[in-house]
Parts: C-alpha cells; sequence; structure tokens
C-alpha cells in the first residue's frame, strides 16, 4: 500500500508528533516499505485462529483495591519540567 | 583480573585472592582508559561503585556476604536506576533522574553486586546495529569499523571488552541475542514473564524481556539466579517457582534431541556462517546428542507480525512522553498541542518516529483489524510451530543471525533492509521462548554466534547445553586482540 505525504501528516498529527517539512518524503518513501513488508501477512487465512495477547495466554491480574504506595509527589516531580504549588505546568488551555 | 569470568571471580573474592574495592577500580580504570574507543557507555557511576564495593568488602568480612556479593556488573540505561541519570539512549531522556530502581536493578544491589555505570543501547532499544543512539554509535571491540549490534550493543561490547564482567540486557526482538552473537559474548533471553519488567522502560509489552550478557552460560545462570521471579509490579510476571539455574549445567547431553529447522539454512544465510554453525552441531552430536530437521513453516512471518506489533505498542508506551511530567520539553509552547508535538518531535531519533507513525497508523480507525489483530493471529501460528517442534526435539539450534557484524553505516538508508537482519531471533520473541547465543566461532574474523532455543521456562535446559558446549569448546574464550 502506497502512502502520500497527506497520509503521513494525518498519522504523525495523531501521534502528536511534529515532523520536518523536508522529512516527509524520506517518511513517506520509509512507511510505504514497512507496509509493503507488512501486507505479507495479508496472504496468510487466519479466520479460525485466535490472536495472541500474552505469549503464555495468562490473563490480567487483579489485585485487592488497597491503598499500597505512599504519596512521593515531591520526590517524582524532581523531573518536572515546570511546576508550582505541585502542580505540572502547561499552557494556559482555558480562556 | 578482567579475563575472569564471574564464577572465578566469585571464588577469588571468597578465597581473598582480592577484593572487590580492587576489582571494582580495576575495571572502573580499564572504562577510564579503553571506552572512549568503543563509547559502550553513556553513565559511569565510580564513587557509588566504589562505595557499593567497601560495603560488600564489609559484608564479606563479617561473615555475610552473598555468592555474587562484590562482582562488578553494568546495567543497559533502559533500567532505572535510583538517582542516577536514565536515559533509553534518547534525548527525550537525556534529563531524566530515575526516581526509583527497576527489580532487576534493586535485586541485584541486594545480592550485593556492584553497580560500575550505565550501557549504551539504540533509542528506545528500537535497533539492530546500535546506530540508533542519541550518545552516538557502539563500536565493536573485535572490528572498530563494525557494529556491535543492538540494542543491547554498549551491554555486549562492554563485556567483549573486558571492561565488566557482566551487562544486563533487554531483548523485544533479539536485542541480547544478536548483540552477544555479534561481540563473541553468551547472551540469554528469558521466556517472557520470567524476569520482572518494573522499571525497565517499555517498548513493546508483550515482547519486552530483561536478561543476562556475560561471557559463559555458567555465569548467565549464576546472573539469572538473581534476576528472575515472580513480581507483583510487572502484570505480566509470572507466578512460577525459580530453580537453581546452576543445578544442571553439568548433566550429559547424552540422547538430548536437536531440531535444526529447514527454513533457519535456507536462504540469506551466508555459506561461512552455514559451515560454522554445522560445525558447533556436530560437536553436540558427539557429547552424545541427536540432530534432527525439523520445520517452522511460518518462520518468514515473523518478520511482518513483530513489524506490525512492536511499534503498535511502541506507539501506545511512548504516549507518556509528552513534555508534562517528565523528559524534554520544547522551549516556549504556544499551547497545549504545540507543547506535545514539539517536545515529541524534538525529543525522538529518527528510528523512534518512523516506528510511532508505523504503529499509529495500525493502531488507527479502520485498520486494527488488519494490522494488529491480523498480527496477533499469526503471532499464534507462530508459537504453534514451535511447540509443534517441541513435541519431536528437545531444543532447536540454528544461526542467530543471517552473517557477522556489518559495518557501521552500511544498513542505514533503508530500515526494511535492516529489519531482514533479525529473520532468527524475532519468532522467539512472538513466542515468548527462552534462548541463548553462545559464540561459535569467526567468520571474517568476527563473531558469530549459536542460537539454542528451548521450550517455555526451560532456561535450565538451555544453560546446560550451552554450558557443556563451551567445555567442550573454546569460542567464548577468545577476546579482541587489544583486549586480551
Amino acid at each position: 500500500m502506497a502512502l502520500d505525504q497527506t497520509d503521513v501528516e494525518k498519522v504523525a498529527h495523531l501521534a502528536r508528533l511534529q515532523i520536518e517539512e523536508q522529512d516527509i518524503p524520506e517518511y513517506t518513501r520509509n512507511l510505504t516499505s514497512i507496509l509493503d513488508l507488512v501486507s505479507q501477512m495479508q496472504a496468510v487465512d487466519t479466520d479460525d485462529i485466535d490472536p495472541l495477547a500474552h505469549p503464555l495466554d495468562a490473563t490480567q491480574r487483579l489485585r485487592h483495591d488497597e491503598v499500597t504506595e505512599t504519596n512521593q509527589r515531591e520526590h517524582f516531580q524532581k523531573n518536572a519540567p515546570a511546576i508550582e504549588a505541585g502542580l505540572f505546568l502547561v499552557p494556559k488551555v482555558i480562556e | 583480573m578482567h579475563n575472569k569470568t564471574i564464577a572465578e571471580l566469585a571464588k577469588g573474592l571468597a578465597d581473598g585472592d582480592f577484593s572487590s574495592v580492587e576489582l571494582t577500580r580495576h575495571f572502573l580504570q580499564r572504562i577510564n582508559t579503553l571506552d572512549s574507543q568503543y563509547n559502550s557507555f553513556i553513565t559511569v557511576t565510580g564513587e557509588q561503585a566504589l562505595a557499593q564495593a567497601e560495603a560488600a568488602d564489609a559484608l564479606r568480612a563479617a561473615g555475610n556476604a552473598g555468592k555474587l556479593a562484590g562482582i562488578p556488573i553494568a546495567h543497559k540505561d533502559i533500567f532505572c536506576t535510583e538517582g542516577v541519570l536514565t536515559t533509553c539512549a534518547s534525548k527525550m531522556l537525556s534529563n531524566f533522574v530515575a526516581p526509583y530502581d527497576a527489580t532487576v536493578v534493586s535485586r541485584f544491589k541486594q545480592a550485593g553486586l556492584v553497580t560500575l555505570g550505565k550501557t549504551n543501547m539504540d533509542e528506545f532499544a528500537m535497533g539492530s546495529s546500535n546506530e540508533n543512539s542519541f550518545y552516538g554509535a557502539v563500536k565493536n571491540p573485535w572490528a572498530l569499523g563494525a557494529v556491535p549490534g543492538g540494542s543491547s550493543g554498549g551491554s555486549a561490547a562492554a563485556v567483549a571488552a573486558r571492561l565488566v564482567p557482566a551487562a544486563t540486557g533487554t531483548d523485544t526482538g533479539g536485542s541480547i541475542r544478536q548483540p552477544a552473537a555479534f561481540c563473541g559474548i553468551t547472551g540469554l533471553k528469558p521466556t517472557y514473564g520470567r524476569v520482572s519488567r518494573w522499571g525497565m522502560i517499555a517498548y513493546a509489552s508483550s515482547l519486552d524481556q530483561g536478561g543476562p550478557m556475560a561471557r559463559t552460560a555458567e555465569d548467565c545462570a549464576l546472573l539469572l539466579n538473581e534476576m528472575a521471579g515472580f513480581d507483583p509490579k510487572d502484570s505480566t510476571s509470572l507466578k512460577k517457582a525459580v530453580p537453581d539455574y546452576t543445578a544442571d549445567l553439568n548433566q550429559p547431553l547424552a540422547g538430548l534431541r536437536i531440531g535444526l529447522p529447514k527454513e533457519y539454512f535456507g536462504e540469506g544465510l551466508s555459506s561461512e556462517m552455514g559451515d560454522t554453525i554445522m560445525t558447533a552441531v556436530k560437536e553436540f552430536e558427539k557429547l552424545g546428542a541427536t540432530i534432527h530437521e525439523i520445520s517452522l513453516p511460518n518462520t518468514m512471518l515473523a518478520i511482518p507480525a513483530y513489524y506490525v506489533i512492536a511499534p503498535a505498542e511502541a506507539s501506545s508506551n511512548l504516549s507518556r512522553y509528552d513534555g508534562v511530567r517528565f523528559g524534554h520539553r520544547c522551549e516556549n509552547p504556544v499551547n497545549l498541542e504545540d507543547l506535545y508535538k514539539r517536545s515529541r518531535g524534538e525529543g525522538f531519533g529518527k528510528e523512534v518516529q518512523r516506528r510511532i507513525l508505523v504503529g499509529t497508523y495500525a493502531l488507527s480507525e479502520g485498520y486494527y483489524d488488519a494490522y494488529y489483530r491480523k498480527a496477533q493471529r499469526i503471532r499464534r501460528l507462530i508459537q504453534q510451530d514451535f511447540l509443534n517442534a517441541f513435541n519431536e526435539v528437545d531444543l532447536i539450534m540454528g544461526p542467530t543471525t543471517p552473517s557477522e557484524a556489518f559495518d557501521l553505516g552500511s544498513n542505514t538508508d533503508d530500515p526494511v533492509q535492516m529489519y531482514m537482519e533479525d529473520i532468527y531471533t524475532l519468532a522467539v520473541n512472538l513466542a515468548g521462548l527462552p534462548g541463548i547465543s553462545v559464540p561459535a566461532g569467526l567468520v571474517n574474523g568476527r563473531p558469530v554466534g549459536l542460537q539454542i532455543l528451548a521450550g517455555h521456562f526451560q532456561e535450565s535446559q538451555l544453560l546446560n547445553a550451552a554450558h557443556q558446549f563451551q567445555n567442550a569448546t573454546n569460542w567464548h574464550q577468545l577476546a579482541p586482540t587489544a583486549n586480551q
């Protein structure tokens, strides 16, 4: 399947990824060749095959709904680019 | 001291031949003088290492030291290490000081091992050559113009150059086994769910698995004893008793049934590689094993299935890097969307961006069934091939890679060409099986690996076969000329 530049721009937007204008042709070529590779799968009939999500078919473990972690907000926020009063700062969202 | 295995170093420490501080200083000195050639470390933690070594020596003096206390190791920079820079070789995390230890890291700390530093890798573990690192490519100690393999290329190069006796790695599609093969060391990818993924920065969560990289199978067994086990913090960790992986190392191999998949010896395998691997297989025959041709008919489908599942899971996992809570943030964002887009655009390298785009496309509206769901169905076919084979044979053997280490820069133009390098390793992750690569000879002066695969949770059997092979051969003892 051949992608065009608009497809790549759309996917980049979905991924919230800014890609440089001059890189778009290269990404378009790369993605097209990766999707060509991947399309080999379509030749195989898998209608009766169950999808495999966990290699040992384990299911999600549940735990009791109890608080087990302590509050380490300050410790974790040491890596934050911008904080104030214990909150993460982002550009203004609501006028 | 740097030519000794972990088993030998542990004995030396126990016998008082040298202290952990002496050992640690020796390896730190080697890193400081030699690593500028290889670029195998991103961060060296000399001061902390010496403090850990002193603590290990004190424990030993008090008679409380565990078997591996005081042995130096290094961690792939994908494992979170509390208070130490943890970059995943990405600009995105180039300022990230992990606030906690990964379970693997804390288990090794508890066992008293000494951490020398964090090793270089392909960014977010995406790559087969270690050329995708924000911190620059790693050089193969056997040939500085060659790649060390990837993504755990720094760990492999550091062990091969005798800068550290062992290191951790992670394997999503071959990232322990392929660099181990290219650098002439032994690398084990355990069964999916055997080693905790907690604190191991996620790439493709249904495939990722941590494991040891060392000089010998015996050393890998000693390290796996510390790494393996159930972890309630990892939701896919499996509750299963951990055996002593050294217990079966010396079992004789008489009667062992070895399967050679015909698909692993066909087109794409260089003739020198094929001959080298068959010579290695003959060693097992001499040890009493029988050889059987088998078939894994869906082998070629592993590449397309992997390059849907891994990017899809990566695009989801990497959505956490948003420039808000940690990691790279762009300058002067005009709004929230600009903050996300530019922080991610600036923070991720090209291969990571490519895989995020492929994964986002595969998961986008209208394509999920045709790509991700389809790949998961193919994944079951691939696993079924292996399970059928293990009804007839105990172990499967073949080459780890189609050829010896390729030259730096030779595969970087076409990502699909690079993906083909992983043909023998990817299927193992899709099936969740354990696999090991052991040094099996030299092709054009560069090391190559024999890959051995076993059924789920049969690491002991893998390590037994690898250890017996290493008792009978000396490929694992070869060192690059500059590092003998």
